[in-house]
């Protein structure tokens, strides 16, 4: 999906305004979690588009603020649950990362909740459509991502 | 030999990247050899109109210091690129924003009504009808102009097209000496200059410069460097304190580390990454120790140990806020709550 595209979707105000959500998948358990609630046909809000990584620890946060820099109105990063990362402790270092992230979202005036870190593993189908379900309606309460909004002009 | 004219100008800085040209010591003497100063008003005393005046290209190399944050700043830098062959960004604001970029953090308005009715010693603390400066003011002698205040801090190159770019807060003396080699070789033997957009500093981390020992690092907590006693020949981050050094440039000789002080990423990110804050924040949540107990640890625990970092903006921005990738404060909207579909 084109950056245009992306940002004509996520402008539209009003009732039939759509959130745009980046999901990190991780390769071992978040991505398998998703694709067996694909195959399980579980019915869930289709306004995410998933990245896959190899680990949720290969989330650089600079990946996050490029998402919300495009316009994304909000980020999911999902990775194994602790004690389950394929590379031992690399979740761990995800979850001080996305705590500390969300701190300096808030400091530029971002609502935190629209960056979630979640815990999905490759037999938790149902549980992906609940996060992916949840985070959905959570973002459609805060609204769109302000950096589009403009509210601050240029001088 | 016809000498070559160079300028420096000031934008939105404090006047340190000026000094540190005559920092250089007896090398100035070296400049003043082949190069004539056309523009340097905190030295000599030319005028805006005189540069005015001078053909397009005149001016060989400007070393443009500070952030573009007003009308003013933003008329030079466009007056002086179109009157000079080379532009150099000199020093972090000109190069990142620098600490005048952390104005992004509010806007105009705010940083107005501060400064002239709530800073201890403004006289319209409390006043009932406060006065604030304004772009132009009719008095009956004629009319009074000043520059226009911007919400947004920008770094030169948002601004103008540069050439060259020197990072440092201010660039160090041997970055400057480097620069004027270059220049000096290129009009005494006609040796080509760098390739356009260089920066003038090395593109590794500062970690490659430090001479610290450094072995495994992993901490339990953070500290100021005020509040511990840092062993000089140890890493700073393996004791605690929060050095930029694996998200920053290096070229400046890790001059505060020599200091006992940790860097403050001054020279900015290397050309691999964009955002200096983000790769610091990453590299510094990697180095919390992982505890024992860390599969029983909820999120709330984690967000207890990572909110020991007291201001994440001003640590891992403090020189590159503009020219980071959000670039600037947002607001949001008040939240609506919505009832769930049916």
């Amino acid at each position: 999906m084109s950056t245009t595209t992306v940002q004509k979707t996520a402008t539209k105000e009003g009732e039939d305004w759509q959130p745009l959500i980046i999901t990190f998948c991780c390769n071992w358990c978040s991505y398998a979690g998703a694709d067996l609630a694909g195959v399980s046909r579980l019915q869930m809000p289709t306004n995410f588009r998933v990245i896959r990584t190899m680990c949720s620890a290969r989330v650089d946060p600079e990946f996050v603020l490029r998402a919300f820099s495009k316009g994304a109105d909000g980020v999911l990063v999902l990775g194994c649950h602790p004690a389950d990362c394929h590379y031992i402790g690399g979740n761990y270092r995800t979850r001080r990362r996305i705590a500390l992230l969300r701190m300096l979202l808030e400091q530029y005036g971002f609502d935190p909740d629209r960056l979630k870190l979640e815990w999905v593993s490759a037999s938790e189908g149902p549980k992906f459509q609940q996060t992916i379900t949840d985070f959905v309606k959570e973002i459609k309460e805060i609204g769109p991502n302000p950096l589009k909004e403009d509210q601050v002009e240029e001088h | 030999m016809a000498k070559i004219k160079i300028a420096q100008y000031w934008g939105a800085g404090c006047g340190g990247c000026d000094v540190a040209l005559l920092d250089i010591d007896e090398k100035i003497l070296g400049v003043a050899e082949i190069a004539d100063i056309a523009f340097w008003p905190i030295a000599v005393d030319t005028k805006l109109k005189d540069v005015e005046a001078m053909p397009d290209g005149y001016i060989t190399a400007t070393l443009y210091n500070g952030a573009i944050r007003n009308s003013e700043n933003e008329h030079v830098a466009k007056l002086l690129r179109k009157k000079s062959a080379i532009i150099v960004s000199f020093g972090s604001c000109a190069c990142y924003g620098g600490v005048p970029g952390l104005a992004n953090l509010t806007s105009a308005k705010e940083v107005l009504e501060y400064v002239y009715t709530k800073t201890p010693s403004s006289d319209q603390q409390g006043a009932k009808d406060p006065v604030f400066p304004q772009h132009e003011t009719h008095t009956k002698y004629g009319d009074l102009e000043l520059p226009v205040l911007y919400n947004t801090v920008k770094t030169l190159d948002q601004v103008i097209d540069v050439d060259y770019y020197m990072p440092g807060c201010p660039p160090t003396t041997n970055l400057i000496n480097q620069f004027l080699g270059i220049v000096e070789n290129h009009v005494k033997n006609g040796a080509p200059l760098p390739p356009k957009g260089a920066m003038i500093a090395s593109n590794k981390t500062l970690c490659d410069e430090c001479t610290r020992k450094k072995t495994v690092k992993q901490i339990d907590a953070v500290h100021s460097a005020f509040e511990v006693d840092i062993d000089p020949q140890k890493c700073m981050l393996e004791q605690g304190v929060i050095c930029l050094g694996p998200a920053t440039r290096a070229g400046c000789g890790a001059k505060c580390l020599e200091g006992n002080q940790p860097c403050r990423g001054c020279m900015g990110p290397t050309d691999q990454v964009q955002d200096q804050g983000g790769s610091m924040l990453s590299a510094l949540a990697s180095i919390y120790k992982v505890q024992d107990k860390e599969t029983q640890m909820s999120e709330e625990d984690i967000l207890k140990i990572m909110t020991q970092v007291k201001d994440p903006m001003g640590t891992f921005y403090c020189y590159t806020m503009p020219k980071s990738i959000i670039k600037r404060s947002v607001k949001e909207r008040p939240r609506v709550k919505k009832e769930a579909a049916p």
